[in-house]
């Protein structure tokens, strides 16, 4: 299965807190690495707490666990995951004159693993 | 009062006590947190949010040598020399980072650049540097936080989430304070959050917008036409924006009720497609506002001296990021001269980034060049760019260790309040060396 989504790479609290703690802590490591799916996408799709998928841009591909986002944050359609390391992987290079890569509101192909 | 009770309240004589520190983590740089310090720890940290808090927290002294060359440890003068060679030797060097340091330090690596005939470019090119661009197109229409907490009673965040990037903002600026002429506080001011998620600030706000994604600018020029008065197709309008026309309507004749109007944006229209033209549209909207009511535009700023490095590159060079000094004057040219795009495009031959991170934050393309150059990192903690990096400083922390000057983000300058000491070199110092070396191996190349 795979299918088309937009993502927001964004600040979170415990992202912010990992940057004073380490980027090589747990805590920060395991908050970058986790994509956060509308719990009707999880529903729909199939998706369990914690399983891992892959996200594909027009540059760059990571593999990433899913958790359902919190309450109604997050509307069916739209992925969220905390700016780092893996975010950053899905922008490109071009900045199309501005300096500023597109790094949020990026189009992924979300596909389940195995 | 207990006896029990007193005791806790008694002073511990082992902990020094910093009132009124400045707080460098995000752009709020909140300057009244009183600290409790023992040793190289901060034990306490009055009045800090929980980004604070961590942020004074977890920068105790860094036992890592204070300068590693090609991962080995070394003196600081091997290091200085080694940069100098690096950077005074390279055909096109870039200076790049800078939003996690002083005012001072950040003089003196524009110095650097200007030396090297290199770039000066900060993390605002990959922050609010299209809105730099915009304010060049349209100007701002801008204020204090200050004035924002007495006077502002519509308080519109557009594309920020406060509650997770800026946590006091609410409490010491736009929302709770009880001002000159909002005497209820809270009570009296309208806060509206317009955003393609229901992030966790939706929960301060009366009034939740939720519009489709990239679809900022189509939405700020709904209300743009409204403000004119002109009649618009509500079926087109919903179906674009993902809201009714009705509701951007309510929102304008709010805004035109309002007696000082507020749009506080943040990086969901800047980073998000249409950038500088996104922010472009908030300004014009908020200029075109003051033909009915006084209205004000500041965009969220993220780092802690970010503003003062766009302050700071701006007295010296005339721009405030972006910036190439290889013709012996700057010239400014995003997309050409900034970072993303000379690493990515494979220009840069050498680089020094001050207190940034981009081997995680920037482009597969740009991160696969920088580790393909002689590079200098200054950072007061490991990241994936120092551990990559030819020349790595260990730095001391600025505010922590540091004193200095910061900017708030509505360009208010804030002097630092250090609480301990380090054994590690400032980025001020650590730069002035290199400046010195860079000019004794440049004033050399032109004289022979």
């Amino acid at each position: 299965m795979s299918e088309t989504f937009i993502l927001i790479p964004g600040r979170t609290s415990k992202q912010g807190c990992g940057i004073s703690e380490g980027k090589f802590t747990e805590g920060y490591q395991s908050e970058i690495n986790l994509l956060q799916v509308s719990p009707r996408d999880m529903q729909r799709l199939a998706l369990a707490e914690g399983e891992r998928v892959r996200l594909t841009s027009e540059t760059g591909a990571i593999e990433v666990a899913v958790t359902a986002a919190k309450g109604d944050e997050l509307p069916p359609g739209l992925l969220f995951i905390a700016y780092g390391d893996l975010s950053s992987r899905l922008m490109g290079g071009d900045t199309h004159g501005s300096g500023m890569p597109t790094s949020k509101g990026l189009d992924v192909v979300l596909e389940k693993i195995g | 009062m207990s006896i029990a009770t007193k005791k806790n309240t008694a002073p511990d004589p082992s902990l020094k006590i910093v009132q009124d520190a400045t707080c460098t983590f995000c752009g709020c740089v909140c300057d009244d947190i009183d600290l409790s310090v023992k040793d190289d720890h901060i034990v306490e940290a009055k009045r800090a949010c929980v980004l604070g808090k961590s942020w004074f927290f977890n920068h105790h002294t860094d036992t890592r040598p204070n300068c590693l060359i090609s991962g080995q440890p070394a003196t600081i003068a091997d290091g200085v020399e080694r940069a100098a060679q690096i950077l005074a030797g390279a055909k096109y060097p870039i200076i790049y980072g800078l939003s996690d340091t002083t005012c001072e330090a950040q003089r003196v690596a524009v110095g650097i650049g200007d030396w090297i005939g290199g770039n000066v470019d900060t993390t605002t090119s990959v922050c609010h540097g299209p809105s730099g661009m915009a304010f060049q197109g349209v100007g701002e229409v801008t204020c204090s936080l200050g004035e924002i907490a007495n006077r502002g009673d519509l308080i519109i965040f557009w594309g920020s989430n406060p509650a997770e990037s800026h946590p006091r903002h609410f409490t010491k600026y736009s929302l709770m304070p009880k001002g000159m002429f909002l005497p209820n506080g809270r009570k009296d001011r309208t806060c509206v959050l317009v955003d393609v998620r229901k992030t966790k600030s939706a929960k301060a706000a009366d009034i939740f917008l939720q519009i489709k994604p990239r679809k900022d600018f189509e939405a700020l020029w709904v209300l743009r036409a409204l403000a004119q008065g002109l009649e618009l197709d509500a079926a087109s309008i919903e179906d674009e924006t993902g809201v009714p026309l009705s509701a951007w309507q309510d929102l304008m004749d709010r805004m035109k009720r309002a007696k000082f109007g507020v749009i506080l944006f943040g990086m969901g229209l800047t980073m998000t497609r249409g950038k500088h033209l996104n922010s472009e549209a908030v300004l014009a909207l908020v200029r075109d506002m003051n033909a009915y009511t006084r209205f004000v535009a500041k965009p969220m700023r993220g780092h802690g001296n970010v503003t003062g490095a766009d302050n700071v590159v701006s007295w010296q060079t005339g721009y405030p990021f972006g910036v190439n000094l290889s013709r012996g004057y700057p010239r400014f040219n995003p997309g050409e001269y900034t970072t993303a795009d000379t690493l990515a495009r494979g220009e840069a031959d050498a680089a020094m980034i001050i207190a940034s991170d981009p081997m995680a934050n920037f482009s597969q393309a740009a991160r696969t060049r920088l580790a393909a150059i002689p590079y200098i990192a200054l950072d007061p903690k490991e990241t994936p760019t120092t551990r990559a990096a030819t020349v790595a400083f260990t730095t001391a922390t600025y505010g922590i260790n540091t004193p200095g000057t910061v900017y708030r983000m509505d360009d208010v300058p804030i002097p630092l309040r250090p609480a301990f000491d380090s054994p590690h070199p400032s980025d001020f110092e650590v730069l002035s060396q290199l400046e010195r070396r860079v000019k004794q191996l440049k004033a050399a190349v032109r004289i022979g």
